[in-house]
């Protein structure tokens, strides 16, 4: 099938032809989604060969499984929920000893209570390159858990809905909300540590 | 009237294209008589913004090929 008469189908009809044996609306489907799927693998694995295999692995695994993709949900809702599983898989193997999982237990302390209040320069972004400045956001996003990483990328970042998020990670939606208050809060505490006034100190705000 | 731990639990709320007009109000009047508060409004705002506004990461070259090779060797 041309680029042209593929360009124009739905996810959803897509899927139909790849699973007739069309490779070639597949790979219309990878045009698709693969600079997403390649940015939340990026951001939850950090190692840019790691994010290649990931993304590669994870479009590899959707086409053998496309069988079982059941069609109630979005295609890319499916795929990400692959992709996000590769991506902890890998994490897994890098950090053998310690367990990552989507659903790791969250303290109940204090420490999400903002520590570092202080308002920002004006403009922060536009002192920073832009190399510089996704250096700085993507930093800020690997001090996060891995869950944390794909809530706020799911939901902040790709514009998932509250409840499309929570069928890719299969967590339920009170899950999402309180991850996603923490990812934001995080990275806001984080983002203030580089970003903020300077000349302004916390005692004046305390 | 919202005191600062409730505040924190309506951000996300509030930031929600939908929120409803009473969160807004509440979010808006706590913040209107607390600066801490204030400042962590204004702040996570930007940090949404800054992060929402950058562009993606460039494809690395020849990912996109080598996905289709990959895939034509499974057919
Ligand atoms: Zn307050």
């Amino acid at each position: 099938m041309h680029q042209a008469e593929t360009g124009s189908l739905d996810d959803l009809a897509l899927v139909h032809q790849a699973k007739a044996g069309d490779i070639g609306a597949f790979g219309e489907l990878v045009s698709r989604y693969e600079t997403r799927i390649y940015r939340l693998a990026r951001n939850i694995v950090a190692l840019p060969q790691d994010a290649e295999d990931v993304v590669q692995n994870a479009f590899l695994k959707a086409y053998s499984k496309l069988d079982s993709f059941q069609e109630n949900s979005k295609f890319y809702t499916w795929l990400v929920r692959i992709a996000v599983n590769e991506a902890l898989m890998k994490l897994r193997r890098r950090k053998s000893s310690k367990t990552v999982s989507l659903d790791e237990p969250i303290d109940t302390g204090q420490d999400e209570l903002p520590r570092e209040i202080a308002v920002w320069e004006s403009t922060p972004e536009s002192q920073y390159s832009q190399t510089e400045l996704r250096e700085i956001l993507d930093k800020a996003i690997d001090d996060l858990p891995p869950i944390y990483r794909a809530v706020f990328l799911l939901r902040d970042v790709d514009g998932l809905s509250t409840e499309e998020t929570a069928e890719a990670l299969d967590l339920s939606i009170p899950a999402i909300k309180s991850r996603l208050l923490r990812a934001r809060l995080k990275l806001r505490e984080t983002l203030t540590g580089i970003f903020k006034r300077k000349g302004d100190d916390i005692f004046a705000y305390l | 009237m919202l005191t600062c731990k409730e505040f924190l639990n309506s951000l996300n709320e509030y930031f929600d294209d939908n929120a409803a007009a009473e969160i807004r109000a509440l979010v808006e009047s706590h913040i209107n008589t607390c600066p801490n508060c204030w400042v962590i409004l204004d702040t996570t705002r930007k940090t949404l913004q800054i992060y929402k506004g950058m562009e993606p990461q460039p494809l690395p070259p020849g990912l996109h090929d080598r996905i289709m090779s990959a895939l034509d060797k499974r057919k």
